[in-house]
This record gives C-alpha cells, structure tokens and sequence, in this order.
C-alpha cells in the first residue's frame, strides 16, 4: 500500500488534491506554496513540472508553466521542492509533466530520480495508454503509480484498459477541454463518474474546471472521491505573487473552504 | 512499420485522453476511404476540374545551363491558391464531410495551409477557423485578409513565441474542447498517428505525377529529387512514390542565419530525438526537453518539429538533409525569378538554393527535380523590405 492508497482508506468525506506549478514563480516560493497546501489541509500535491508546450492545459496553467520556466526550473527543481517537502509532510505527491521531459531525461532516469526525491505518483498529460508500455513497467520497478485521464470521449472499452494500468487514483476530466476555471460542474462530468464506477474499484478523482465550493458539494453528492483543484489555485498564485505573506493567507483561506464543502 | 502508426521507431499518439477518441475515429474513417472509389472520383475531380492537377514539370531552359543540369521544376505554385497545401486541404475536407463533421479548424505559419484551409471549407461548405500566431499575422498579412475574403475567420494567437508551434497548440486545445463536431485539418505531415500518413498519401499525388511525366520527357528516372522541409509534407509528397527507386533525395532545412547562430529551423541537421505535437520524431529542444524558439526567413519552414516518417528516412540514410541560409535563400530567389519568371515562395527557394550551392556536384546530362511547393507573391513584400526597396 502506498501513501495515495492510504488517503483513500476508510474516507467519510471528498479528498482534496491540489495543484501547483514547482517553480511557480520561483523555487523558494514554490516550496511556500506547497507548505501552505499542506497545512490547510491538502490530502494529496500535485505538483506540475513545466513544460514549454502545455497542449493540455488552459491559459492560467501554461502563464505559470512560463513564470516557472522563466525562473531557470527544470526537472531536479522540482525534484528538490519534493525532497525539502518530505522532511516537512508525509503526504502524497504527484508530479504532472509532458511525456518530453520525462523522455529527454531518460524515461528510467526520471522515475528513479523521482522515487529518490520521495514521489509517489506520475500523471502524463500526453500519454494516452496505448503508448504507455515503458512507463507503466518502470513506475511499477521504482513503485510510482501511474495516474491516468479518463475523459468524457473515452470509450468504455478504454476506461477498462486504463483502469486495469492504473493505479492509486484516476483522474476524470470532467469537461471536454482544457484547464481552467468554469462555472459548474457539468452533468457530462457526473455522468462520466458514474460509467467509470461501473468498471473500477479505483478511488475517483474529478478535475479540470473545479474551483469553487458547490462545485464540491456537487462532486461530493455524485460520490467522487476527490476534487482536483489546479487553474483557481494558480490563479491565488499569479494575483499575489508579489507579496507571499498574503498569498498563503489567500491560499489558506480557499482551501480551508473548499475542504468544508467536501465533508458535506 | 514495426507497430501501429510508427515510422521505425518514431510516430505514435502522444495526446491528452480526450482526443484518442477522436483519433481513433479518424484511423477508422481514413482507413475505410483508402478502397472507396467513389471518394477517389469525388478527390481527383477536384484535383482536376478545381485544383489545376496535374500540375507541369517545367524544364528550366536557362537556370540548366547556368547550373549545368537538366533542371525541372514541379509546379505546385499553380495549384489554386499558390502552394502544394490544397492538396491536402481537399482530401481532408471531404473526409471530415463524409465523417458528418460540421467546422474545420487549422493551424497555419506563413499562411498557406490556412489559405488552402479557407478554399477547401468555402467549396464544400464548411466553416473554417484558422489559428495564427501574432507575429505571423503581422508578417503574412496578406494571407490573413485573403483568408477572410473566403469566409474563414483568422485567431491571432499570443501565447508563446506567437508563431506556428504556438498556432498548433492552441488548435489542439480548441480540438479537446470541440472534439465531438469538429475536424483538425492539421497542414503538415506531423501531428499524431493517423496524420503523418494520411497527410503524405494526399500529398503523393506529386511524386506520383512527376514520375510520369519525367518518364515521358527524359524516358527515365531522374538523378536527383531536391524538397524544402519544414514539416515535411511536400518534400515527402514527392518523395513518397520514388523511394524504392535509384534516386537520390534531398530534404534541405532552413539554416536562418547559421545553424551555429542557434537562429534557425534546422530540425533534422540540428535537433535530436523528441516529442511535440503528438508524435515521436526529431525536435529542437534544450537539455531539459524545453522546445526552443526557432527562426526562418520563410515563416512555413519556422518550426521546431517535423514529420516523424523524415526522422526514420535521416536514419535509414534514405534521404539525405541538409540546410541553407536565408542569405542564400534571397539569392535563389532572385535567380529563379530572373532566370525564368518564376517567383518561388521563400519556402520552395530552399530547394532552389540548395541546387546552387551544390551545382558542382552535377554532370551537364544530370536530371534534376526541384519540387516548386509554392509561389513567391505573398513574399515579395517582406523581400522588397529585406533588399531595401520599399
């Protein structure tokens, strides 16, 4: 059992995951940030490495891609952020990349580096599960689950190859299009939940889109097992990253928030 | 073809979930149309009563004794609309019609593919949305007004370095949010499995015409075949039906202004093994896999990528690359223009630089076949400025 295994045993209320972009808009701050997630109450990091070319990802995501990049952040940035927030917090960490930064690196390089700075799970926005043959076995050798997307236009067919691959969680798209924030949760998204819930006993995230505390009620009444919350996070980060001391406040604040929505 | 979609050992469908579908979808589409005859009337109707097919091999009187060669030039300039791009357009256009698709979305650099885009969504009566980096909207402004004449509606995108890489990105994003009635036209031969393919047998109509028609002229195979590549889809266009053949091919890359320089778009001389845009091929990136900005003087060409069955041919040693510099690139254009009265596009007078430098290399009774992808007049603007003139 893994550290994402044990968030999801015996739960009576809608995980929290939340994402941040290392290096986001500097390393230090970054692992401020993180610190922040953690203390109010964030059950599992996702923590972006960026990437020049984020097709996946909405205008707020690729602006903090650019400001982390920027900034000189490259993978063992990243790495170092994960390494200094293990003596702080054992809670699950999971970086979010683009396949070409894990290949250039050298797809074993990558994991065992990754295992080393104590993460616990990799989600490949690019690649899809036919092409994941190399990267499912060696996450398996250095015991990383591989997060996959599931989206609304997956067939039931593909959630079964996917879910068999997967392991820790999945992450639903709940919108058909990239990240960022949206007024509500969609019924394509309930609807999404509940056919994946037929094929898996996986714990169920739902991500893209959510932002707000109804949006979890929302998720938490259709019986998912998380919320994802990345682009409103990003957002906190770009209107106040000229003043840290209030951006952990802000960030405190909305979390706390969206954690109470999710015990409803 | 070891696996399904791969060139060698490049290729695949490196895409977010929510596109596999739509990919898949495509695959079946493309794969049902290859044996359909009434789709291969419907297209070369087109070709013929629309597009100006087949298009001549023109043998170039003066520039083969300039350059002492039998040169010729395949005449993808007189396609409608200027380039070699509507033969793709129009292959594409009636298949996302046929697959019940109902807008069409395309990216475009120097503004060919999304002129090629607009002419084949006007003719079948799809809508067309094309997407544009900023600066080559700036650059190409003639072709985003063009466009608009036939209806197409032009995005200026500012992400990034606001240039092509960029325009495909935010393409595929408007693709995952429309993936349900939409079709990606992408222009080139990259992108995910099933494009490169599908995207090189809509453009091997040249290859293949020109093979018949230098059998009828020179009652033989030429010596060598000399293509621009930016993303690759004219030069493998022409390459495609001549690679089991004794005949030399020449992809030629843009150098900018030296591949030393680091400004330029040289991605097969100059880059290495990587993923961009859905497939494993060659890219220019730094040590981290960051994609890198790149520079042509030819806005078609300024692109950091390119189609994965061109990594597999470099390797093969099949085709040979090489690059010219947009110095040498301004001086075929005026020699061309000057010898024959032909204004070739920037794009297209790499291939002509490329014969010139190397014209030592040829014997008097050589036959050369430069693939002429597009004409000039959209550059002639940028061209006065460059010389001073305007």
């Amino acid at each position: 059992m893994g550290r994402i295994d044990d968030v999801f045993l015996q739960r009576d209320s809608t995980a929290f995951i939340g994402f941040t972009v290392g290096g986001d808009p500097d390393q230090e701050t970054s692992g401020r940030i993180a610190r922040a997630l953690i203390d109010a109450g964030t059950d599992i990091l996702e923590l972006g490495v960026p990437f020049s070319d984020p097709v996946a990802d909405g205008p707020t995501i690729q602006r903090a891609d650019e400001r982390a990049l920027a900034a000189g952040t490259t993978p063992d940035i990243v790495f170092a952020i994960v390494r200094e927030l293990r003596s702080y917090s054992g809670i699950p960490v999971v970086l979010l990349t683009y396949y070409n930064t894990i290949f250039k690196r050298g797809v074993d390089r990558f994991y065992r580096d990754a295992r080393d700075a104590g993460v616990d799970g990799i989600l490949i926005a690019d690649l899809p599960v036919e092409e994941s043959d190399e990267v499912t076995a060696i996450a398996a050798r250095y015991g990383i689950d591989p997060i996959f997307l599931v989206a609304q236009t997956t067939s039931d067919e593909r959630i079964k190859k996917i879910a068999d691959r997967a392991s820790g969680y999945l992450y639903l798209v709940s919108v058909l299009g990239v990240t960022g924030v949206r007024s509500q949760v969609s019924k394509g998204a309930i609807d999404l939940l509940n056919r994946v819930r037929k094929h898996t006993c996986l714990p169920l995230a739902l991500g893209f889109g959510i932002s707000t505390p109804d949006h979890v009620r929302a998720c938490n009444h259709a019986g998912a097992d998380a919320v994802i919350v990345g682009s409103a996070i990003v957002n906190i980060v770009e209107k106040t990253k000229h003043d840290p001391e209030f951006m952990v406040q802000e960030l405190k604040k909305y979390i706390s928030a969206m954690k109470t929505a999710g015990h409803t | 073809m070891v696996k399904k979609g791969r060139f060698g050992i490049y290729g695949g469908q490196y895409v977010p979930e929510t596109l596999m579908s739509a990919l898949l979808g495509l695959e079946e589409a493309y794969g049902a149309i290859q044996n359909d005859p009434q789709f291969a009337h419907d297209l070369a109707a087109f070709h013929s009563e629309y597009a100006g097919r087949p298009t001549p091999l023109t043998f170039c009187r003066n520039a083969s004794r300039e350059l002492g060669c039998r040169l010729y030039l395949k005449r993808e300039d007189l396609v409608h609309g200027g380039s070699h791009k509507l033969n793709n357009t129009l292959g594409q256009a009636l298949l996302a019609r046929q697959m019940g698709k109902k807008r069409l979305i395309a990216e475009t650099g120097a503004g060919q593919h999304g002129v090629a885009t607009a002419i084949a969504g006007a003719a079948l009566g799809l809508p067309v949305e094309v997407y544009m980096g900023e600066t080559d909207t700036q650059r190409q402004a003639l072709n985003v007004f063009r466009m608009q004449l036939m209806g197409a509606k032009v995005i200026p995108v500012r992400s990034g370095t606001r240039t092509l890489k960029d325009a495909i990105n935010e393409a595929l994003r408007d693709w995952v949010a429309n993936v349900r009635d939409t079709h990606y036209l992408i222009g080139s031969v990259v992108g995910p499995h099933p494009y490169p393919q599908m995207v090189r047998d809509f453009q091997a109509v040249i290859g293949r015409e020109t093979k018949k028609q230098v059998m009828k002229k020179e009652g033989r195979l030429p010596d060598t075949i000399v293509a621009c590549v930016g993303g690759g889809s004219n030069a493998i266009g022409i390459f495609y039906p001549f690679l089991s053949d004794d005949v030399e091919l020449v992809g030629v890359e843009a150098a900018g202004k030296g591949i030393g320089t680091g400004e330029h778009s040289a991605t097969l001389c100059a880059g290495d093994a990587g993923v961009l845009h859905g497939a494993l091929s060659y890219l220019l990136q730094d040590a981290y896999g960051q994609v890198l900005p790149t520079h042509s003087i030819a806005a078609g060409l300024d692109y950091p990528g390119v189609g994965p069955e061109h990594a597999m041919l470099k390797d093969a040693r099949r085709v040979t690359y090489d690059a010219v510099r947009d110095r040498e690139v301004l001086d075929a254009f005026m020699f061309l223009s000057r010898m024959e009265g032909i204004i070739p596009a920037l794009e297209s007078a790499h291939a002509v630089a490329y014969v010139m430098k190397n014209a030592d290399r040829f014997d008097k009774d050589d036959v050369v076949i430069i693939n002429l992808s597009g004409r000039g007049d959209k550059d002639v603007a940028e061209v006065a400025k460059i010389q001073g003139c305007a």
